[in-house]
């Protein structure tokens, strides 16, 4: 259960962007979450409003955009999701492969910020 | 009422600072000659079983040292004192992994150049150290004979971002109706290709191939490291 640090650093990071873009208080986060990022979704969802607690973040909504594992498939020689995480081999032929090129995103891509 | 908020486009990595730090260890070892390796498994998997055999077999001919992290004691610190190499606890308290910035205050203080290898014993846990980049050139994960063999299945991401995986207390195999067949075929489903080691740090069976592993990995002279990726080797 690492989600509450998770989320304190993106508390960190939104309250250092925030003051760089002349912002006052945030109304929503939004994230990129990879398959394969080790983060809960669920989890970092209830970790949030937690660290959020008496900063400019307070009320803030966290936003999570699901990033599906995509590999580099040898044989399609192109890139490919995978059929699960628990197979990881190309969704298309079915050649395995380890060559991931989506899937372990932690990113915060925008905030809509209160002036 | 305020004003109706506005989209900024950002783009930052929630992980930068631990990337950062870990990028910089990494230049650290590279420049001091220095192999890491890193070890995840769940606990009780025997992590700091084969330490002991790893730091006491290496010793003889190189220079080795070691950190071990848990949530609490020094017990696995003094377990390998033993083997006489230099070993530091990082006890992190209620934190379920080691970030980067962990790794680099136990090391302040060891002069790296004097080193051949370093190995990383990260807190007992298969979820959360796979997110944390420790500068590591391998990550290893072990996996016990008693833990059964879809667990691969269960725990993909860490499996997914280690390098090579260690199958530990081999001499209990028949006794649990281990299924090596089901544990390899689980392994590359969720990390195809991934090198297989199976070992009793008990009786040392399979301690030979995986050391040589090791120092395969290891480039003998100050030239660039095979990275695990790249590397035409596999085992038998």
């Amino acid at each position: 259960m690492h989600e509450l640090s998770i989320a304190l650093s993106i508390v960190d990071m939104v309250e250092e962007e925030s003051e760089r873009l002349g912002g006052s208080t945030i109304a929503a986060v939004h994230l990129k979450l990879g398959a394969l990022s080790g983060v809960v979704k669920e989890a970092l969802l209830s970790s949030y409003d937690l660290a959020c607690e008496h900063t400019i973040l307070a009320g803030s909504v966290l936003v999570i955009e699901d990033v599906p594992i995509v590999v580099h498939c040898p044989r399609c020689d192109a890139r490919r999701p995978v059929r699960s995480t628990q197979c990881f081999c190309c969704a298309e032929c079915g050649a395995p492969s380890a060559d991931v090129l989506e899937g372990r995103e932690l990113l915060v891509t925008a905030l809509e910020i209160r002036s | 009422m305020s004003a109706e908020p506005r989209l900024v486009e950002v783009r930052r990595n929630v992980l930068k600072q631990n990337d950062l730090a870990a990028r910089a260890l990494r230049e650290r070892f590279h420049a001091a000659g220095l192999f890491v390796t890193s070890v995840v498994s769940s606990p009780g998997s025997g992590k700091t079983a084969l330490f002991e055999r790893t730091l006491t077999r290496l010793r003889a001919r190189h220079r080795v040292a070691a950190l071990v992290g848990d949530l609490a004691t020094d017990n696995d610190a003094a377990r390998l004192a033993r083997s006489q190499a230099p070993v530091r606890q990082i006890t992190t308290g209620t934190l379920c992994h080691l970030e980067a910035a962990m790794v680099e205050r136990a090391l302040e203080g060891w002069d790296l150049d004097t080193l051949d290898f370093l190995f990383i014993e990260n807190v007992g846990n298969l979820v959360c150290p796979s997110s944390y980049d420790l500068g590591e050139d391998l990550r290893l994960v072990l996996i016990s004979v008693t833990e059964g063999e879809d667990k691969p299945l269960k725990y993909p991401t860490i499996f997914n971002t280690a390098d090579v995986a260690v199958v530990t207390k081999i001499d209990l195999a028949e006794a649990v109706e281990f299924d090596a067949a089901a544990l390899a075929r689980n392994i590359h489903a969720v990390r195809p290709g991934m090198p297989i080691f199976q070992v009793s740090s008990k009786t040392g069976a399979g301690i030979d191939e995986y050391l040589a592993f090791l120092k395969g990995h290891r480039s003998p002279s100050d030239g660039p490291r095979q990275s695990p990726e790249k590397s035409k080797w596999t085992p038998a």
